[in-house]
């Protein structure tokens, strides 16, 4: 019983810091927020010219941003092999 | 528990879940979707197979070897493709410079729809596997 | 005054309250398998956000069409799906893990472990 007031109490205040937080973020949908400023508008401008590929977060994925793309493919390649590597005792 | 009618409706639906997933990364540089979302929806239709049947037959259709070598086949396909640039003197994962007799913007658009289709291989074998063996019965 | 704010940003307030739910969920339950869907919440909680954040008033889904000129930030949107596989590893490979606490101790209650 203590323990959940005690996470309660944890929650509330981690809700009070996220809530002060998300209170002065850009207005939702605003155009000029700082995240559409920065790189987002030239993959929007120049991601057909520069790759062919009329879908921009195909662009995004598999060629600007492709490293992180492989990363990620390694990730989950990790973690098939742990699982298969925890259960797959059946299969040797 | 699996009857009559949900083997019948999961067998009818599992081809055409996986011509869908094929669409749908094939179609991944010009429409929504992609390696990922396309390589989910073929391995659903094995996780679809094994809950109407049973594991065995999802087993029998996707066997465990099969799973393993298209899993390091997609991975390893994307990886050779980083390469390819490597060897063409660019940097890794650059396609851009791959000497192809078309526009540069043109190959990248082809290794795009390559690095796509490696990952749809990686993901549909991942998926069921991950299931099929978070589903098998382990003793206890 | 102060409640327009939430009116204007009511998607971030949701994400918020969704990243409430699945921390609680991960604190408070015994279960180890309702900790694992707390986590997927909350990691669904910070995909909202992310997406939420991407989002323009008026806005194309980024797939270029001739005519179209304002396309929400596609940026989110791939990053987000690497964010969706990682999360599918990690919580494909805690269930493997609990699967094999089961077999070690017969038990996936986390205070009779």
């Amino acid at each position: 019983m203590i323990k959940q007031v005690a996470s309660l109490i944890v929650l509330l205040g981690i809700g009070i810091i996220l809530t002060m937080a998300v209170i002065d973020m850009p207005a939702f949908g605003d155009p000029e927020a700082p995240a559409h400023r920065h790189v987002a508008p030239r993959y929007i401008a120049l991601a057909e010219e520069e790759t062919g590929v009329t879908n921009m977060v195909t662009a995004i994925l598999a060629d600007y941003r492709g490293y992180d793309t492989l990363g990620e493919l390694t990730v989950i390649f990790a973690a098939g092999a742990a699982v298969l590597s925890l259960l797959g005792s059946k299969h040797e | 528990m699996t009857t009559v009618v949900i083997q019948t409706i999961g067998r009818i639906l599992v081809p055409f879940i996986q011509l869908f997933g094929l669409y749908v990364i094939i179609h991944g540089p010009v429409s929504p979707g992609g390696g990922f979302q396309g390589g989910v929806i073929v391995g659903a239709s094995m996780i679809l197979l094994a809950l109407s049947y049973d594991l065995s037959s999802a087993e029998a259709r996707a066997s465990h070897k099969v799973r393993i070598a298209m899993d390091s086949t997609g991975a390893l396909l994307f990886a050779g493709i980083g390469l390819v640039a490597l060897l063409a003197g660019g940097f890794f994962l650059e396609y851009g410079i791959i000497p192809l007799p078309m526009a540069p913007a043109e190959v990248r658009g082809i290794f795009i729809l390559l690095v796509g289709v490696a990952i749809g291989i990686h993901i549909m074998a991942l998926a069921a596997s991950l299931f099929l063996h978070l589903a098998e019965e382990h003793e206890i | 005054m102060r409640f327009e704010f939430i009116a204007v940003n009511f998607p971030y307030f949701v994400s918020v309250a969704l990243l409430l739910v699945g921390l609680y969920a991960m604190i408070v339950r015994k279960n180890l398998i309702k900790k694992i869907m707390g986590l997927n919440i909350f990691s669904t909680s910070v995909l909202f956000f992310l997406i939420a954040a991407g989002y323009k008033e008026g806005g194309a889904p980024p797939i270029r069409v001739p005519g179209i000129e304002v396309y929400v930030n596609p940026l989110p949107h791939a990053l987000v799906l690497t964010g969706i596989v990682v999360a599918l590893a990690l919580t494909t490979f805690a269930l493997a893990l609990v699967i094999k606490i089961y077999k070690e101790y017969g038990t996936i209650d986390s205070d009779k472990l």
